[in-house]
């Protein structure tokens, strides 16, 4: 048996415990429709008439589609349509479109090249389920198999397939300057050569299935006045609404889309792949179209959670303080980008964990690979790297021979400190977490770990600085094509550089309402605020993304240890001269270029304002 | 060959929301004629409890009982916009939105009944039972009811709100990865206790003690669902589950649940839960979300316990018999490390 | 494609469908019969979420031929209900907080009653066992099986009375 207590003690002098509904355990809304088998998921509307859609897939990682024989499947009984690529008015687009970030490289139904098994190339519309499963068994595809790879490592390197025809060079474009995402705090490499112990290890994630019960699907019919209606598994109404809208090229206005009871999501009902295509099959056949994986299909071309592996390597004191911390990471994207570009930036910002480390870097690549695409689940862009870290700080734990949980209560970030994405913790709890945790598994900690807190320590001296910083120019777009470069932070740079101690923008907080009647009312919110909350916005805060790296200062490569000694932390150590934050990256200074870099065919487009693009999506998300 | 039990520890904390803002939410709240609110979104509930919690923020929001609020969604022809239910940005976002819509039609309501009972509608407050009065004077009341049969046919009033939620979109650096990934972080540590057998490689979770700091729990019970679920998942993340055992091989695909392994019902450990509460500033009433960090600590504490039973490091997931017989064997035999 | 005729017992009702030959009784169930309360999870009998009662036994709807159920007493979730009273199973489930997405709560609601019928008083393992065959992926399980060891203490003080 298991049982749940309330900590109400902790952090008592941040709440009001007396509010009128927020707390209580009222019974959810939909429990009654879901004991009684009521509730509606999108497999429980009803329609005369209707048709289900089934794909002919890929059997093979890649392949060359020489040619494709849909004549026999044409007079099998029941067959309503077989959908080709060409029958999709816009077939090509990349989920985070609507954020308007990376390129359109995924096409609904594939034309001219697989490269993954159960890649979708045609959709067959039938009668019954078994008719389309016989219709799709009997069209014949002639492939020109293709090499292949497989592993992230081996896709980095030189003479590696290509897998993604956008991203020829295997990885992610990042800010149209890098193969992959830095963070750069502090100097590690010069930290880690002071360190008393250097601590190493390579932690690998397997892909894993969401495996929701329902699986993912929906039902598209015609409705009046030349609308379609969807219901839908989707976990994000409006971003399946735009992904159909931009694909189909048509107006948001003629979808109807209804969901919002969902089977299981966890992640695997983003990526908005049914809705377009039973769209799609009702405009063709005019019918209600259902089209819906089976359970064989959630696991195989069902996008799982992506592979990660992570590799770390942590400079770390007699006495536990860990000083330095090196991160490469890959993601497994499969064939196709899907959402994992987006995540390694959430991962690249939750480093180096919840933990105060003065000097901190990391690499991290989106890969191609010839895999089933990954996509979002549970705790996406952190489950990963978080496995990765809390294995490695018990490898650290026993390197200097400490408990581990007060190994933890030592390095925990606190309110004040500065984090590597230089920003300033607050509202920490990691500290008591680990001491509850501990007290009721009836582990005792010392005197000292247990008189820690998140609210005490923090942001004093070293603790609240951004440091003087080594950045570098290694990793530049398409360099791994010509060399093969180690991807370790830093690693074969032949340019270094550094940005002044205490550079930094400012924090994005809420928006302010639009009207004065929105802002609620301080004595209602139920916790302490701050005045900053309820504030406008400040201007603009962040520095500009894809800025050139600034030009190398005077101190030149390789030996960067001549001025600003990197701050190994001891609780005397004096803060750094505190520095106004000059916007170092938004004043370029002559980019440094020591040779020309790669350049796509296309120019990076951040924006999507581009023919064929849905007039649904209006973004201005990116500058 | 024995049955050695391990120990394994791990915490972690959990950024709320989209990375880099840039994802609205939007609500809408309006009365009927007499009196029960209706919330009308586009979110999702994929069983975290999105109706259920959203309808709790409403009505705390609104200061009316909880079963005179309703929430709709997600019909897109009536729900306004919202980016979706990931990345832990539904009750984080979703419910600042609909605090915003539910406090302008709080404003509307006060106002209304300030009219009926000729009082100030700074004078006036809720009962959370129905009712409007005047601080301090109970008795000089109005019921929700009555003052929206009012503000409907006689002031031609309506009682509604709109309300958005957004964090500007901003972008990471470069060459420094410098961002405002969100601006709150869950919290969570957890003792994961085992067993391994050194014959079979088999591992058996027998406890779990934990806290996990959640901001404010809106509903205590929905908050110990996605715990006790969330580690049940983070338990056979660590163990068992994979769509290719031989990664980055492709070979051995499951196709089907028998193929595809979770721990089923006779497998529950006990799982032994405190729950914190540190309020988000800028959270819902201090409510950060928990659905998705909490497997996050579950998997690398199983890890550490697995080294600490029998010696042998799993860094590659899941930790299956067949890895953990091959370190045994590599080691020579089952190395306990000792409890701490 | 021939069709057959099927009668059979839905619920107490007698029921009666032309079914596609070969199709499977969840199909009929949910397409002909208009019963939406068993769900598909999987079609290959992994899930339990499409499980009903067969002559008061536990039966995978999706593995069934609808052609067997010829003549037979069909029990889906929705015979649990008298009038606007919920069973006490459902009851258990709603305010134990014992279904999240809800997605295969039916079924679960069925295999249970299917332990309760012939085991009024049954252990924690036999609960779990008699559920093993039924997959949630959202509460962990432990949320159900307290659920239905308070309904059957419930249906026990029932009888009792």
């Amino acid at each position: 048996m298991s049982s749940v207590e309330f900590r109400k003690d902790l952090f008592a002098d941040e709440r009001d415990d007396n509010l009128n509904e927020i707390g209580k355990p009222t019974i959810r809304q939909d429990i009654i429709g879901h004991v009684t088998g009521r509730s509606k998921f999108y497999d429980d509307h009803l329609f005369d008439g209707l048709l289900h859609m089934r794909c002919v897939r890929s059997p093979h990682h890649h392949a060359n589609i020489r040619h494709v024989d849909t004549s026999a499947a044409e007079r099998m009984p029941g067959i309503r349509r077989i959908i080709r690529p060409s029958d999709v008015p816009h077939n090509i687009n990349t989920l985070l479109a609507l954020i308007n970030f990376g390129r359109d490289d995924e096409q609904l139904l594939s034309a001219g090249r697989v490269t993954y098994k159960g890649e979708p190339i045609l959709a067959v519309v039938a009668d019954t389920e078994r008719q389309a499963r016989d219709a799709v068994a009997a069209v014949r595809v002639e492939y020109e198999e293709l090499p292949h790879v497989l592993d992230v490592e081996e896709a980095l390197k030189p003479g590696a397939p290509t897998v993604n025809a956008e991203y020829p060079n295997n990885s992610f474009d990042y800010h149209d300057l890098y193969d992959h995402q830095k963070l750069r705090f502090g100097d590690t490499q010069a930290a880690l050569a002071q360190a008393d112990h250097i601590v190493e290890g390579t932690y690998q994630m397997s892909p894993i299935e969401q495996a929701p019960v329902e699986t993912c699907g929906a039902i598209a019919a015609p409705e009046q006045n030349g609308r379609y209606v969807c219901h839908t598994s989707t976990q994000a109404l409006f971003f399946s609404i735009g992904v159909t809208a931009k694909l189909l090229d048509m107006p948001s206005s003629q979808l109807h889309f209804i969901g919002g009871t969902v089977g299981g999501g966890f992640g695997g009902k983003v990526d908005s792949h049914h809705e377009p295509l039973a769209v799609l099959g009702a405009m063709l056949t005019g019918r209600p179209v259902k089209y819906m994986w089976d359970r064989t299909e959630e696991f195989r071309v069902g996008a799982p959670r992506g592979a990660e592996r992570w590799r770390i390597r942590d400079g770390v004191m007699n006495d536990g303080r860990i000083v330095a911390r090196e991160f490469t990471g890959f993601f497994d994207s499969g064939a196709y980008t899907r959402l994992s570009s987006y995540a390694i930036i959430k991962g690249t910002g939750h480093l180096p964990g919840p933990y105060t480390i003065p000097n901190v870097s990391s690499n991290v690549y989106c890969v191609y690979t010839n895999r089933t695409p990954a996509t979002a689940m549970r705790g996406f862009g952190i489950t990963g790297v978080d496995f990765a870290i809390e294995c490695h700080m018990d490898k650290v734990a026993e390197t200097v021979g400490m408990n581990p949980i007060e190994l933890r209560i030592l390095n925990a970030y606190r309110d004040g400190d500065m984090k590597a994405h230089r920003r300033v913790a607050k509202n920490c709890a990691l500290i008591e977490c680990c001491q509850v945790a501990a007290q009721k598994a009836g582990i005792t900690l010392s005197p000292e770990a247990m008189a820690a807190s998140s609210k005490e320590g923090g942001g004093i001296g070293w603790r609240a600085e951004v440091p003087e910083t080594a950045i570098d120019d290694m990793g530049r777009i398409g360099d791994r094509r010509n060399r093969e470069i180690p991807p370790e932070p830093y690693g074969g740079a032949t340019q270094r550089g550094s940005v002044p101690a205490g550079t930094r923008g400012e924090a994005v907080v809420a928006a302010e309402v639009q009207d004065p009647d929105m802002q609620i009312d301080p004595t209602r919110v139920g916790h302490a605020v701050s005045q900053a909350v309820g504030q406008p916005a400040p201007p603009t805060p962040a520095p500009q993304s894809g800025a050139p790296i600034p030009a190398p200062v005077p101190a030149p490569a390789p030996a960067p240890t001549a001025s600003a000694p990197p701050p190994i932390p001891a609780p005397s150590a004096a803060p750094p001269p505190q520095q106004p934050a000059p916007s170092a990256f938004a004043e370029p200074g002559a980019p440094a270029q020591p040779q020309q870099p790669y350049k796509p065919e296309k120019p990076f487009q951040r924006g999507v304002k581009r023919p064929g693009v849905s007039r649904f999506i209006s973004g201005t998300r990116r500058r | 060959m024995a049955l050695h039990t391990g120990r394994g520890f791990a915490c972690i904390n959990y950024p709320i929301g989209m990375n880099l803002g840039g994802d609205p939410s939007q609500a809408l709240v309006h009365s009927t004629p007499d009196g029960k609110f209706k919330v009308t979104l586009s979110a999702i509930d994929l069983g975290q409890g999105m109706k259920s919690v959203t309808r709790q923020i409403a009505a705390e929001a609104l200061g009316v009982p909880i079963a005179d609020v309703y929430v709709d969604t997600a019909d897109s022809d009536t729900g306004p916009h919202d980016m979706g239910s990931f990345a832990s940005r539904g009750t984080h976002r979703m419910g600042n939105a609909v605090i915003r819509a539910a406090t302008e039609a709080r404003r509307a309501m006060l106002e209304a009944a300030a009219e009926e009972l000729e009082v100030n509608a700074a004078d006036l407050e809720t009962d959370g039972k129905g009712n409007i009065h005047v601080k301090g004077a109970p008795s000089r009341s109005i019921t929700v009811e009555d003052t929206a049969v009012a503000a409907q046919f006689n002031q031609g009033r309506t009682l509604a709100g709109r309300g958005i939620f957004l964090i500007p979109p901003s972008e990471a650096n470069a060459d420094t990865g410098e961002m405002s990934p969100v601006t709150t972080f869950a919290h969570a540590a957890l003792v994961v206790d085992l067993t391994v057998d050194d014959e079979t490689g088999e591992v058996s979770v027998q406890q779990i003690n934990s806290a996990y700091e959640v901001g404010r729990a809106l509903n205590a019970r929905l908050v110990e669902q996605q715990l006790i679920g969330g580690a049940w998942m983070g338990v056979s993340h660590a163990l068992y589950e994979t769509t290719e055992p031989y990664y980055p091989a492709r070979d051995h695909m499951p196709g089907d649940f028998v193929e595809y392994l979770q721990p089923g019902p006779g497998q529950v450990a006990d799982h032994h839960i405190a729950i914190l509460e540190r309020p988000a500033e800028d959270g819902p009433y201090g409510g950060k979300g928990p659905g998705e960090m909490c497997a996050n600590p579950v998997i690398p504490a199983v890890a550490n316990a697995v080294y600490n039973a029998v010696g042998v490091r799993c860094d590659s997931l899941p930790i299956t018999p067949e890895k953990i017989l091959r370190g045994i064997k590599a080691n020579g035999g089952a190395r306990p490390q000792g409890k701490f | 494609m021939p069709k057959t005729p099927i009668r059979f017992t839905l619920n107490g009702a007698e029921t009666g469908v032309f079914a596609n030959s070969g199709a499977n009784l969840l199909d009929v169930l949910r397409r002909e019969a208009g019963d939406l309360t068993p769900k598909q999870g999987c079609a290959q009998g992994g899930c339990g979420a499409c499980s009903v009662m067969i002559d008061g036994e536990l039966h995978l709807a999706c593995l069934t031929l609808a052609e067997t159920a010829e003549g037979r007493r069909i029990d889906t979730v929705a015979s649990l209900e008298t009038g606007a009273r919920l069973h006490p199973l459902q009851k258990a489930f709603a305010e134990g907080f014992a279904a999240q997405c809800g997605f295969c709560s039916p079924g679960m609601i069925m295999a249970a009653k299917a332990l309760l019928d012939t085991t009024p008083n049954p252990t924690r393992e036999q609960v779990a066992e008699a559920i093993s065959g039924n997959l949630c992926r959202c509460t962990g399980y432990e949320p159900i099986i307290n659920a239905i060891l308070t309904a059957a203490a419930e249906l026990r003080g029932r009888g009792a009375a």
